[in-house]
C-alpha cells in the first residue's frame, strides 16, 4: 500500500498538469478533461499503482461547471484514490469514456449520460438507462419539472 | 381474388429470436426486463433494460435531511436494510468526527449479520425455487421468521426498519434481545446442515449449478462485481476485512474465496458466510457493554462543506456513499453507489453461451435486488 506522499509523487511524474487539493479525505486528483483518459491507463497498467477496480463513477452539477469523480482502488495494494475532471462548458459536457478500462465504466455512464447529460466520446452504446429519451436532466441543480417536484 | 401470402415461418437452429424476460417474470425478483437474443436454446447475447421502479432516490436526497435520507436508503436493498442505513450514518459520523458508543457498535454489527442472514436465507430459498426445488422455499422462510421476530420485537418492524440513526440507534433494544439472539443461533445450527442435505448435495441440483456462468476474477474485477458473487471468483473484496468498522476488527471471521468461478461456487460461498454469520453473532452477542444507546448529536445535523465517501460491505456485495455537502442540513449531492448495479450488468458476459433455463440459475446465483438497481 502508498502512502499518500508516494501515491501524489508517482502520479506528478505521470501527468505533470494534475492538481492535488489539500484537506481531503481521501486522495483527490484533478485532471484536465483530455487527459485523464491516458492517467488512468497509466494507473491501471502501471505494476506500483496498479489501480484495476473502479468503484464509483459519478458526475456533480456546480451550476457554473461539472465535475466527473471517479473512484478507484487497487484490489493489490489496496490503496484508493479520487480522480475528478471538470468540465466548464455545460451546454455541451463531453469526456472520454473510460469503458476500454474498466466494463463496468460502461453503464456508470450511461447512467451519468441519463441523468447529467455528459457525453461520453468512445462510448460503444451511448443510450439513456432510465428514464425516456425527451426526459430532462434530472440531476442537474436546474432542472425543474412542476408536475412531480415541489420547490420549498 | 386475393394473393395468397405465404409466410415461412423459421424455428429454431437457423434463426436467431428475441424474447423478453421480464419485466413481469417471477425469476427476474422483480421488475427487470431482460432482452435475450436466442439461437435455438442458447443465448447469444442478453440486453438489460432498467428503470421500471426508477424513484430519484438521489434526487430527493438533495431536498431532505440526513435523519430522513436513513428512510430512503431502506428501499433500495430492501434486504440488507440495516447496511444501508449503517452507510448513511457512518459518513455523517465521519464528517462530524462524532465517535459512536462501543455498544452501538455492537448493536449494529449483531444486526448487520442478522440481516445478512435473513437476506441469505431468502435468497437460498429463492435460489432452490428458481431451480425448480420447492421444498427450499418453506425451509427458508421458517428459519427467517426467527430473524424478523427478532427485528419487530426491537424494531416494530420487520423488513424496513430505519433503527439506524446518525450517531447512534433509534432506541435501545429490547431486554429480550439477546437471549433471543442466542436461542436463533441455537436453533438455526440445527437447521443449516438440513439446507446441505436438501439442496447441496443434490446431483440435479448440481448438474444445474456447476460449470455454469463462467465469471474469472478479471471479469469479476473489470465490471466490479462484489459481495459473495464476487468472492465466487476469487475477488477478494470484503470491505468487513478492507476496511473494518463496526466492531468487525474485533472478532474472528475468514473471508470466504472460491476458486469455482462458477454458479456453485457463488452458491458455496454464500452457504459458508452463513456459517461465519452465526459464528460472528456469537462471539459478540454475550458482549454487548453497557451505556448510552446514541451518542450526543445536534438536532439539525449540518455536515461541514467538503466530500465524504464510506462503504459498506451488505448483503450483495459494496456499497459505497458519496457525499458533496455545502453546509447546509441537506446534501448537495448524494451518490450511492449499489452493489446489484454493477452485479447486475455483468450478465451479458457470463451468461452467454449458455442455455435459456441456465440463464435462471446465473441470475439466481447473482441474487438481485432490483430496487437497488434503478434507485
Amino acid at each position: 500500500m502508498l502512502s499518500r506522499q508516494e501515491l501524489t509523487d508517482i502520479i506528478r511524474i505521470f501527468e505533470p498538469d494534475a492538481e492535488f487539493p489539500e484537506g481531503t479525505q481521501l486522495l483527490e486528483v484533478i485532471v484536465p478533461a483530455e487527459k485523464i483518459f491516458a492517467l488512468a491507463e497509466k494507473l491501471k497498467s502501471d505494476q506500483k499503482t496498479a489501480f484495476n477496480y473502479l468503484i464509483n463513477e459519478t458526475a456533480v452539477d456546480f451550476l457554473t461547471h461539472m465535475t466527473v469523480v471517479y473512484h478507484l482502488e487497487s484490489t493489490e495494494f489496496r490503496h484508493l484514490i479520487v480522480l475528478k475532471s471538470i468540465l466548464s462548458d455545460r451546454e455541451n459536457p463531453a469526456i472520454d469514456s473510460f469503458t476500454a478500462l474498466y466494463p463496468t465504466a460502461e453503464y456508470f455512464e450511461r447512467e451519468i449520460f441519463d441523468l447529467f447529460g455528459i457525453r461520453f466520446n468512445n462510448h460503444p452504446n451511448l443510450k439513456r438507462l432510465f428514464l425516456e429519451d425527451d426526459y430532462g436532466y434530472p440531476l442537474r441543480k436546474d432542472f425543474r419539472d412542476e408536475i412531480n417536484i415541489i420547490e420549498r | 381474388m386475393s394473393e395468397e401470402i405465404i409466410q415461412d415461418v423459421i424455428i429454431g437452429e437457423s434463426e436467431d429470436y428475441i424474447i423478453n424476460l421480464g419485466p413481469q417474470h417471477p425469476s427476474t425478483h422483480g421488475v427487470l426486463r431482460l432482452e435475450v437474443c436466442l439461437k435455438g436454446e442458447t443465448v447469444k447475447y442478453l440486453n438489460p433494460h432498467v428503470g421500471y421502479i426508477h424513484r430519484g432516490i438521489e434526487k430527493m436526497c438533495e431536498a431532505i435531511t440526513y435523519q430522513q435520507i436513513i428512510h430512503l436508503t431502506d428501499r433500495m436493498d430492501y434486504l440488507s436494510a440495516h447496511m444501508n442505513n449503517e452507510a448513511v450514518c457512518m459518513v455523517v459520523e465521519d464528517a462530524l468526527q462524532v465517535e459512536v458508543p462501543e455498544r452501538v457498535k455492537y448493536i449494529r454489527t449483531i444486526l448487520d449479520e442478522l440481516n445478512r442472514l435473513a437476506s441469505h436465507q431468502l435468497w437460498w430459498c429463492a435460489f432452490g425455487m428458481d431451480l425448480g426445488a420447492l421444498t427450499t422455499f418453506f425451509y427458508g422462510l421458517r428459519d427467517r421468521e426467527h430473524i424478523l421476530d427478532i427485528f419487530e420485537e426491537s424494531f416494530g418492524s420487520r423488513l424496513l426498519h430505519s433503527f439506524n440513526t446518525p450517531g447512534g440507534l433509534m432506541h435501545d433494544v429490547h431486554p429480550n434481545f439477546q437471549k433471543r439472539i442466542k436461542d436463533f443461533i441455537k436453533y438455526f445450527r440445527e437447521k443449516l446442515p438440513e439446507y446441505d442435505q436438501l439442496l447441496t448435495g443434490n446431483i440435479i441440483f448440481q448438474n444445474r449449478a456447476k460449470g455454469i456462468g463462467y465469471m474469472s476474477k478479471e471479469t469479476a474485477i473489470g465490471y466490479g462485481v462484489t459481495g459473495p458473487s464476487g468472492r465466487g471468483s476469487n475477488f477478494s473484496c470484503d470491505i468487513r476485512k478492507i476496511a473494518p468498522y463496526g466492531v468487525y476488527d474485533k472478532v474472528q471471521f475468514n473471508e470466504i474465496l472460491e476458486t469455482g468461478c462458477d454458479t456453485f461456487a457463488r452458491y458455496k460461498v454464500r452457504m459458508a458466510e452463513m456459517w461465519e454469520s452465526l459464528s460472528i453473532l456469537e462471539q459478540l452477542v454475550d458482549n454487548i457493554p453497557e451505556g448510552d444507546f446514541t451518542a450526543k448529536m445536534k438536532p439539525v445535523v449540518k455536515l461541514p462543506a467538503g466530500e465524504y465517501f464510506r462503504r459498506v460491505e451488505t448483503a450483495r456485495g459494496e456499497l459505497a456513499v458519496y457525499v458533496v455537502s455545502d453546509g447546509n442540513k441537506n446534501p448537495y449531492r448524494m451518490r450511492f453507489r449499489t452493489p446489484n448495479f454493477s452485479n447486475l450488468f455483468v450478465m451479458n458476459e457470463i451468461a452467454s453461451g449458455y442455455k435459456i433455463a441456465d440463464l435462471i440459475a446465473i441470475s439466481g446465483s447473482l441474487d438481485l435486488v432490483i430496487p437497488d438497481i434503478d434507485r
